[in-house]
């Protein structure tokens, strides 16, 4: 009988395809850091440059994106821009979704990215910018060649958070209709297996246990290796 | 007079070309604006008829309202389930017992890693496959239970830091005046503890708010399950979703500006640090190195 029920949840886990689920949640994870990345980049240059108009957009949607359930904008990339308004990202109807998963995870993570990078540059010790103004660095400069640097390394363990974050994240693409990501599996699984429900989820769980412990210990090593030792 | 690192005050040359650069930068910002608002009124979002369902007495009185109150039911139980899970993990990750220390730990580690979506979904199947008879709401009791449990151990992450973070003196005067290192814990560090990661909570909450509206996928009737029930009938998700938004950006930025306010006030009352926590803020990198997620 316990062979039976063990070979029974294997059959489950192969008729499911798994690890095909975590692989779909690892790419949403990947395409949505770049993303967020690029996007949360120029909104710190923003927020942090001299010029208040562009300081004011960057902080406007730092503070509206970051206080919108990531539920919220799925929902309305899904309805709101797919549905009503036309917008398409891929022609082919799967890959659609999939990209809208990206571009909500990017666009939400880019306002805790921006405020990491912000975090990193408060960081930076106040002479360092003094420094490069006396050499005669103009505030572009001074910002590539001297702050941003040094902040960047101070901003790895935020940042690592933040990809923790959308690492964890990434399942709530089910709302963008992404059904064939690791929370959407689980639900189907479930709903036709419930006799193995503690097993499903732990499965799963494990999973993302499994995929998380390791981006928290290199984060916070490479942080503590690559911070400037002051 | 700006307190920036990066930019001294600028000399009259500095100024002509922040000027010119700011209204480039205004001319920038609006016309992005502009442009969205014209792409959507040439596909006529603006008429009366969308906006109109999405506005009126009916969709306040049968939709948002009684979305609000089931979104804010739940983040009010799970506050207060989460807080007291909090306290008690964060001070079992403090105990000088190894077993009890090892517990908490897998336990805090474990919910911090595992999605949130995840849980409600699981606890969602749990209660209305198996029970049943016990739990009478499966999708609201789901919703508060994984909310309890990850922003439980976040907190409880709050609560080991705060009590780390209190000058070692106030410990040492504990057990010097005899008390057992429980009691300095609970007399002592706790309290101060407490009200120094009180913004933090505040902070917090806003996590729990925004993750509460993810009961929208189990069929919870919150807030963003309100707005898509509304515009199925209407067909005006733009318009609906743009509602429950702005209701959940005005709730959040008052619950972060309670946070903010409460930072500043506090910081008197207590031997720590008041921050305002991972849910805003620049204060993510005071506690560089620590661990704390804030989505």
């Amino acid at each position: 009988m316990d062979d039976d029920y063990l070979s029974g949840f294997t059959a489950l886990l192969v008729q499911y395809d798994v690890l095909g689920a975590f692989w779909t949640n690892i790419q949403l994870t990947f395409f949505g850091a770049l993303l967020a990345l690029v996007v949360g980049t120029v909104l710190a240059v923003m927020r942090i440059s001299p010029l208040p108009s562009l300081a004011w957009a960057g902080g406007a949607y730092v503070n509206i994106v970051r206080n919108t359930p990531l539920t919220v904008i799925m929902t309305f990339l899904v309805l709101g821009a797919w549905t009503q308004l036309g917008l398409s990202l891929s022609t082919n109807f799967t890959w659609n979704f999939f990209w809208f998963g990206v571009v909500g995870l990017g666009f939400y993570h880019a306002s805790f990215v921006c405020e990491a990078i912000r975090a990193g540059v408060n960081t930076v010790p106040v002479g360092q910018a003094e420094a490069a103004r006396a050499i005669g660095l103009p505030f572009l400069s001074a910002a590539r060649l001297v702050i941003l640097p040094q902040a960047f390394r101070g901003a790895i363990a935020p940042l690592g958070n933040t990809l923790i974050a959308l690492l964890k994240n990434s399942t709530v693409a089910a709302a963008a209709s992404v059904t064939w990501e690791t929370s959407s599996v689980m639900k189907t699984m479930i709903e036709f297996q419930p006799n193995y429900i503690w097993e499903i989820f732990l499965t799963f769980a494990i999973g993302y246990v499994i995929l998380v412990i390791p981006i928290g210990l290199l984060t916070t090593w490479m942080s503590n290796r690559l911070a400037v030792k002051r | 007079m700006s307190s920036s690192v990066l930019f001294d005050a600028p000399g009259p040359r500095g100024r002509r070309r922040q000027t010119v650069g700011n209204v480039v930068g205004v001319v920038v910002v609006l016309g992005v604006l502009a442009w969205m608002l014209v792409v959507l009124n040439t596909k006529g979002q603006f008429s009366a008829d969308l906006w109109q369902p999405a506005l009126d007495a009916r969709a306040w009185q049968s939709y948002y309202v009684p979305g609000l109150v089931n979104t804010l039911r739940a983040a009010a139980f799970a506050t207060v389930g989460a807080v007291v899970f909090g306290i008690v993990f964060g001070m079992g990750r403090l105990s000088h017992l190894r077993a009890v220390r090892w517990v908490s730990s897998v336990a805090v580690e474990f919910f911090r890693a595992v999605p949130v979506l995840m849980m409600m979904i699981f606890f969602n199947a749990l209660f209305g496959f198996f029970f049943r008879e016990v739990v009478a709401e499966p999708a609201f009791t789901a919703v508060v239970v994984a909310l309890i449990l990850y922003n439980g151990s976040v907190i409880a992450e709050l609560v080991r830091s705060g009590v780390n973070n209190l000058p070692r003196g106030q410990g040492e005067a504990g057990l010097s005046i005899g008390l057992t290192r429980g009691q300095t814990l609970r007399s002592v560090q706790l309290p101060q503890a407490l009200i120094a990661m009180l913004p933090a909570v505040v902070s917090q909450l806003v996590v729990v708010l925004k993750d509460s509206a993810l009961g929208q996928l189990i069929a919870y009737g919150e807030l963003l399950r309100s707005a898509q029930v509304l515009q199925s009938g209407s067909g005006n998700p733009l318009q609906t979703l743009f509602v429950a938004a702005v209701l959940f950006i005005l709730l959040n930025a008052l619950l972060s500006w309670v946070a903010h306010r409460l930072a500043r006030r506090l910081s008197s009352r207590t031997s720590g640090r008041t921050d305002e926590g991972p849910g805003i803020g620049p204060s993510i990198a005071m506690r560089a190195g620590g661990g704390i997620p804030q989505t």
